[in-house]
Parts: C-alpha cells; structure tokens; sequence
C-alpha cells in the first residue's frame, strides 16, 4: 500500500464482495470541507472501473484530488493486476506549454515521486525545472505507486513554469516508466546511470513510439546522467547519441564508488569526469549540468560550488531543497564585471558589422567569434533573468 | 435565546449567562459610557503591619478570600503550557467543594485540558478567555454548561475596567515575590518574563492571591506586580514545568513555503517604504514570524536602517537585533525563551508591555495603534478581508484571539499565512468565525501571491512596481480551491446551541460559535 499516515496523502483498503453495493468509508481530517466531493469522486472512480459490490476504505491526511485518484487506481489495480484502464483527470491549462531545447536549466529541484506533499508548491520557488523522481528516492515497494501519482501529478499539479522533468528508473525497467509520462505533458526525461550511446537511442526510439501512438505534439527531451567511469569515457558518444539531448549531466554518488573513492567537499576526484561532462556536452551542441550539492544547511557551501561549477563551464546545478535555488540562480548570474564586459564586446561587434568589418576590435584586442557568442549569452542570460 | 443580526451580518444573542449583550455595531462605532469600577476600600490596619501576608497554603488562602459558589477566578497564562498552578487550584476548589466556578483565565493551553473534569462535574461552570485544544473542542461539543465568551487580551482588561466581568478572587503565578506580595517574572527557576496580564487582575479584584515557588525577603525587585493591591501570598514548591514555561530555544520554521511567506512579508515591508529609520513593529512568535524577522534584519543591516521600538512575543532572534543596535528598544507583552527571559532581567532596554500600555479600549491611547507594521497570523481570511482566528474549517473552536484584535489597529496590519493547509484552504468566500473586520487588515502574504486590501491604494500605489506577486484576494481564493477540488462545505452546526461569543475590543458581541453536529 501507499505510504501510510503522511501529510497530503492517503491510504485505500479495498475490499470486493459479491453482492451488497458500495459501502464507502471515509475517515478524513477534511470531512467537514470536502467529505462529500470525497465519496462522489470514490463513486465516479468506482463506476469507470466497473466496481459495483466492495467495502472500501479511505484513510486520508488531506490528499489533493488528483493523490485520491493515484491512490485509488493502485489500489485497483494491486487488486485486480489485468486492469488496464487508466483514470486520467483533465490536463490542466497551464501544462499544456511547450519547451526549447536550450531554454535556461541553471537549477532543477529533486521531488521524491511518491511524497505528494512536496509536488504542489514547488513551483512556488521558481527552480528552472522540477523532477519527479521514480529512482533512487523511491523504495522498490512504492514504485508502482510513484508512476501513478506522478502521471496524475503531470495532468495536474501547476508547477508555474518550472520545466517539467521525471527522472525515470534505469534501463531496462525504466523503459517501460516512460509510457506513464510520455502522453501526460512531461518535457525533459532523465536517464539515470547511462554508459552507452545505444541505451539513449533505445529511449529516443521509444519517446518517438509513444509520441506517435498517444498523438503527442509537444517537444520532449532528453537529459542522460552519467554516474560512472564507463560513462565518462563514453561521455561524447552519448551526448552525440540523439538530437532530442538537451544536456548532459552527472551523478557524483555513484560515480566516486564507481572509482573507488569518496566524495569529498574539494571535489578533486570528479575534476576529471566533471570536465569530461563539460567537454562532451559543449561539443555536442548541447548544455552541461552539474551534480546536486548536499548539504541544505550550508549555503556559503553551495554558493562556491555553484561558482566553481560556473568556471568549469556547466551551466546548471541539481537542487535537493527549494531554499538551495536562490542561490543556485545567484550564483550563476553574471556579474557586473561580466555584463559590462560583454556589453562593450557586443558593442564593438554591431559596430564592426555596420562599418562592414570582418575583424572585430576592442581597444588592441582582436574578439574572436566564440566571444563575442559568449557575451552575447550572458546579455541574454541577463535578459532572461530580469 | 434571542439572536439579532450585528452590523456584520452575523447573528449574535442579545443575552448569555444571564448577562445582557450588545451586538457589534462596526468598527469605531461603539463608545460605552460611565465611569470605571471601583474596588472595595480597604484599610491598611486590616493588613499585617511588618508586611507578612504569607498564608499556610492555597486552601487557607481561598478560604479567607471567602471563596463560594457562583464566584469568578482569574489567572494569567504567562506559565503557558507548563501552568501547573491552574490545575492545582482547582483540584483545591474541587476538594473545598465549590461549585459553579466562572473561570477568567488570560488565554488557556492544552495543559489545562486537566481541568475538562471539573466542567462536568459542575465545579467550573463555563470558561471566559481562550479556549485552546482539547477545552475548545469539548466547548464545541456542546458538553460546557454555560456559554464561552472569548475577549482579546485588550478587551479582557476592558471587561474588567468596566465591570462587566468581576473578578471575585485573582490566584497570580509569580516566578518570584516577596512575603508583602510584590511579584515579577523575571527570576526564579519558574521565570516567564513578564506578568502584564496579570495586571488588570492585581488591581480590579475583590482579592489577590499571589503564588510563588520563589519566595524572596522584601524587596522583590523589579515589582511588576504590586504588594500593595495583594491580599495573601502562598509559597509552594513548583508553579509548573519549566521547560514548556519558556522553551529554551525558539526555532525558526523549515519549511520552505514558510520561509517563502516570510521572505515576501520582509520584502513587502521594504519596498512599501515601511522600514526606515524609526519606524516600529510587532513580530510574534510563531515559525514564518521569527523568520520574517530574520529576512527584515538582513534587509535593515543591508540599507543601514534602524527601527525605534519592536513590540514582541520576544525570543532570541528579536533579542539579537536589539543587541546589534537594529532596535532601540523591545516593547514586551510576553516572553517565548530563555533569552528573552534574560534580555529582560538585564536589559534595561528591554522593557514589560502589559493589556494596559498596548491594548485597552478604555486606555487613553493604545501602543498597538502607534506601529508602523504588525505581522499577524490567522486559520481563515476571506474574499472581504475578514479574518477568523478562533475557529477551523471544521467549525472546531481551538484558538483564543490573544492580542490579535488589538493589533490589527497598527498602521499597516499585514497577516502572513498559508493560502491552504493540506486540503483546507485558507483563503475562502467566507470566513467559519468572524474576529477581525475587513476594514482592519490591509496586506494579505501568503505563498501563492500577496493581495492588498482595495482600501489602502496607498500601500498598492507603494509596491505596484516592485516585482512581488501581487494578486487579487478573489484571484487567491480561485487558485486555492482549483487546488483543493473546490469550494469546501460549511461545517454542520446547530443553530439553537451557542457554545461561545467572540467579543470585538469594545465589549461588543462580533460573532457567535455554535455546537458541532456530529
């Protein structure tokens, strides 16, 4: 069963029975505000799956609409494992949005996929993008629980512009993750412990199955993590591997334990395979993104993190907590020394266009191309901030 | 009982526990008239001449205060959640036999959900002051003989003034006192800060009896309370538990929508140009106040500002930005930690607030009124900016209103809450209790956008170009039930049993709490 006693969520005992109708019980710390819109969804879930005769059981610490059904449905279908159907609530308006490829991804907040609580205000603290997890966060036990909540958490949950993103389980099992939240508006899969190109292409080739069964128009991309020497090494090739990569990430957990040794808050030992990221990444044609920082309570801590990850030239950091995200987008913002750099560097370029020159001069200096691209990223980062 | 509709449409009796009631009449609309009550006279030859009121113990002490059937009791909450005193009083009355008690506590805790057996067996008739946890849900159960009548800490010592609630005897908890009755709160291993609540008590009462367990040879020093208003002091070995007297450290809150809310009220206050130099404010004590408080320091070290006076629920993080010269001084009503307690004793900026300085209707002038903001929580808002603090959703009354009421007079009254808790949404269509009108509450911050009151264009003109979300209340209240599934259904209540009345700061009656149906 799903988690039990817990903020937000719920719990069904359902029990069918031969003869007698529905007998619903509802023990809910909402009952005075929504009893009732709570035993009238148990019936419409009852009739779309056909049970007419059960005892069934609600014990609920005010779950959203939308955990009721997850909840429900895996109880269904825990019970009855040939079900098929799926009870989908409506898509809500703001999720249905599409997204670019290089849209900004300095921060990306982790939600474990089988804790509701956390879904409905991360939004609220404006990380670039949000994961539902089903990995590593979610126990074995639950992962059946997790597709459920996290498909109807897609449909339903506003997360106010954030990128939607689900971190599905590793191949091969997570293969078949990709069928709850391909139809559901999902935008950015990652694909956790990738060391082979052929494993992205599996996934883009399965992406574009469903695409094309389910109708779906919006861009989906994919964001494989590298969390071992194996691929390190095959860094380039799994960048390379699809044109739906967006980014290139990695796990520094597994990735240590993978070289034998441990993550130490210097990071020397991921110096080698950080770089490898950056390198493959921008080579590619495509973002890099860096590991999470751990420690929520040291935000001096994450800062210079940040601002290291920024010098080895990622462009994002994964989030564990919403209070790391201001810092993460801090951090990342140009400084002023930058904009005014690049600034002057733009200035000079539109003026060597107008005169009709091929050679762009600041001062003594000769600009190459890469940096005048380079500051004319950071105007647009600073654009895009503001 | 008869029930008419006040000037908020609520309905309201015209009479409870045989006392004749006034509706609510709208804000500032209510002026009761004649004169103050006086005390007994007393003579000082009636009082042991070398000082020495000290009794044998609280029975003795009740005895000669002539305790009977039908009386009034008062006692302060500065104890909190660790008043040990309360129940023992009335284990005491219980044991003397007396019945019909009118209990006129300063605010209640779950602590004293000891005392639900002396409301059945009829040695406590009903209750007046707040009603918090376990006696507010038995109130709402209709198993209270008479009906509640909830004050604020400002009405309260109104009521008292104006001699409609006349306190028979007053017990007051003193962490520390002299054997002629001056008492303080400040020392002694039971010390709770202050004992302002106490104040109306000491004075207006027929007779006073000071409890201590740390009895001190003449002169306490400070003497918040009076010798000279006491009638008989008792020494005991324990008033209560001391750790949940003052915790020894307050927490800021965690969670991250919090610290949301809190770091918007903070900006709010900025960039409404409310903080600078001299301006005033009142901070509670729960988690997103300590926190708003925290953002607004960093802001007011960052732009070099520095506040007059705060008026607190002091903890250690006010405590610190009077240390750091953020504040020239702290206005204290009620101390929430160990190092509130200390800045109190040591501090001679630190100073004790009481119902009388901040809050009293009858006062000429109020320092509630004189600040420049007050962050104020609240269990409901609705769509016209009315606030409950009282009651839940469910209909449930399980908070007192404290100096809430009263606060809401200061310049700019903002309340910093969630806009739903779990699947119970907070901002509604209509508020379960009404406790604070509309017309007083100018800002409302949660984590979902910030709605200003139509009323205050001022405060709009001052922030409309900030980046803060500003929304709509209406818009709020749309969001929050596309959440939650909709609009949620009023509780089940029955409308012939009154189980409370809540009392505007003027005496009127503002709303009523009916029996729960089950």
């Amino acid at each position: 069963m799903a988690p039990i006693k817990i903020r937000s969520d719920c719990k069904f005992n359902i029990e069918i029975k031969k003869a007698g109708g529905l007998n619903i019980t509802v023990n809910s710390k909402v009952s005075a505000m929504y009893g009732g819109s709570i035993v009238k969804q148990i019936k419409e879930m009852c009739k779309f799956f056909e049970i007419k005769n059960a005892h069934i059981l609600l014990e609920d610490y005010g779950a959203l609409p939308f955990v009721i059904a997850a909840r429900f449905e895996y109880a269904v279908k825990k019970l009855n494992p040939e079900v098929q159907k799926e009870y989908l609530l409506p898509t809500i308006k703001e999720n249905i949005s599409n997204t670019k490829i290089n849209r900004l991804r300095r921060s990306r907040l982790y939600l474990p996929g089988n804790q509701p609580k956390y879904f409905i205000n991360a939004g609220l603290h404006k990380p670039d993008g949000i994961i539902l997890d089903l990995e590593d966060s979610v126990a074995p036990l639950e992962k059946d629980a997790a597709k459920l909540l996290v498909r109807n958490a897609l449909r339903s949950v506003n997360f106010y512009g954030s990128e939607r993103m689900v971190r599905i389980n590793q191949l091969p099992t997570g293969i078949e993750d990709l069928k709850f939240i391909i139809p559901h508006s999902v935008q950015v899969i990652l694909i956790p412990k990738c060391e082979f190109a052929e494993q992205v292409k599996e996934i883009e080739d399965e992406v574009n199955r469903l695409k094309k069964s389910f109708g779906v128009k919006n861009n989906i991309f994919l964001m494989p993590i590298i969390e071992s020497a194996l691929g390190v090494i095959n860094a380039y090739k799994i960048a390379l591997a699809s044109k739906l990569n967006c980014a290139l990430t990695i796990g520094l957990e597994d990735y240590t334990a993978d070289i034998g040794t441990q993550r130490t808050e210097e990071g020397k030992e991921s110096l080698f395979a950080r770089s490898m990221i950056v390198n493959a990444a921008k080579a590619a044609g495509i973002q890099a993104i860096d590991t999470v920082y751990s420690d929520v309570s040291n935000m001096k801590g994450l800062r210079e993190s940040v601002l290291e990850a920024k010098a080895l030239g990622f462009e994002g950091k994964g989030c564990i907590h919403p209070r790391q995200i201001n810092t993460v987008h801090e951090a990342f913002a140009p400084t002023d020394e930058e904009i005014e750099k690049a600034k002057k560097i733009v200035e000079a370029f539109n003026e060597a266009e107008k005169k009709g020159l091929g050679v762009v001069s600041l001062g003594s200096k000769m600009i190459d191309p890469p940096v005048v691209k380079r500051a004319m990223r950071v105007l647009e980062l600073v654009k895009i901030i503001e | 009982m008869i029930f008419t509709k006040n000037a908020s449409g609520r309905l309201v009796p015209t009479e409870i526990n045989g006392q004749k009631q006034i509706p609510f009449k709208g804000v500032n609309k209510y002026k009761p008239k004649g004169n103050k009550i006086g005390t007994p006279i007393r003579s000082c030859i009636d009082f042991p001449s070398n000082g020495n009121k000290l009794v044998n113990n609280l029975t003795e002490a009740l005895k000669k205060a002539g305790l009977k059937n039908g009386m009034t009791i008062s006692t302060h909450h500065h104890l909190r959640n660790g008043d040990a005193l309360t129940n023992f009083l009335f284990d005491t009355i219980k044991k003397m036999g007396v019945k019909n008690i009118r209990w006129f506590p300063s605010a209640s805790f779950p602590v004293h959900s000891h005392l639900i057996k002396y409301l059945k067996d009829g040695t406590i008739h009903h209750i007046e002051g707040s009603m918090n946890g376990p006696l507010g849900r038995f109130a709402s159960e209709g198993k209270m003989k008479g009906v509640g009548v909830l004050r604020s800490h400002g009405g309260r010592y109104s009521a008292v003034q104006d001699g409609e609630v006349h306190i028979d005897i007053a017990v007051i908890a003193s962490p520390t006192a002299d054997s002629f009755g001056n008492a303080n709160g400040v020392t002694g291993k039971s010390a709770c800060g202050l004992l302002g609540f106490a104040l109306a008590d000491s004075e207006y009462a027929d007779r006073v009896i000071v409890v201590t367990d740390n009895l001190v040879p003449f002169p306490c020093v400070p003497w918040q309370i009076q010798g000279n208003n006491i009638d008989f002091v008792v020494k005991v070995d324990s008033l209560g538990d001391s750790s949940k007297i003052v915790s020894g450290t307050t927490q800021v809150t965690k969670s991250p929508d919090r610290l949301l809310i809190a770091e918007y009220v903070a900006k709010f206050i900025d960039e409404a140009g409310i903080m600078k130099n001299g301006f005033s404010l009142q901070a509670g004590a729960g988690g997103t106040n300590l926190a708003f408080l925290l953002y607004l320091k960093e802001r007011m070290e960052k732009k070099n500002v520095k506040a007059r006076f705060m008026r607190g629920g002091s903890t250690k993080y006010l405590v610190e930005i009077l240390k750091e010269g953020l504040t020239d001084y702290i206005l204290d009503g009620q101390t929430f930690d160990l190092e509130g307690v200390r800045s109190m004793r040591d501090n001679p900026n630190h100073l004790n607030t009481s119902p009388f300085t901040s809050y009293n209707f009858h006062g000429k002038g109020n320092f509630a009124s004189m600040v420049d903001v007050t962050v104020l929580g609240a269990t409901e808002v609705d769509v016209n900016f009315n606030a409950n603090v009282v009651s839940h959703s469910d209909g449930y009354l399980l908070h007192g209103i404290g100096g809430w009421q009263n606060c809401l007079y200061a310049k700019c009254t903002i309340l910093a809450i969630p806009s739903f808790r779990d699947r119970i949404p907070v901002i509604i269509d209509e508020v379960t209790t009404l406790c604070g009108p509309g017309e007083l509450i100018d800002v409302i911050i949660t984590e979902r956008g910030i709605a200003i009151n139509p009323k205050r264009q001022d405060l709009i003109k001052k922030v409309k170009k900030s980046n803060l979300p500003l929304k709509a209340i209406t818009q709020l209240k749309e969001e929050v039930y596309q959440i939650c599934g909709g609009a949620p259904t009023e509780p089940k209540i029955d409308k012939n049993k009154i189980i409370a009345i809540i009392k505007w700061v003027d005496g009127t009656v503002i709303d009523s709490v009916f029996k729960i149906k089950k």
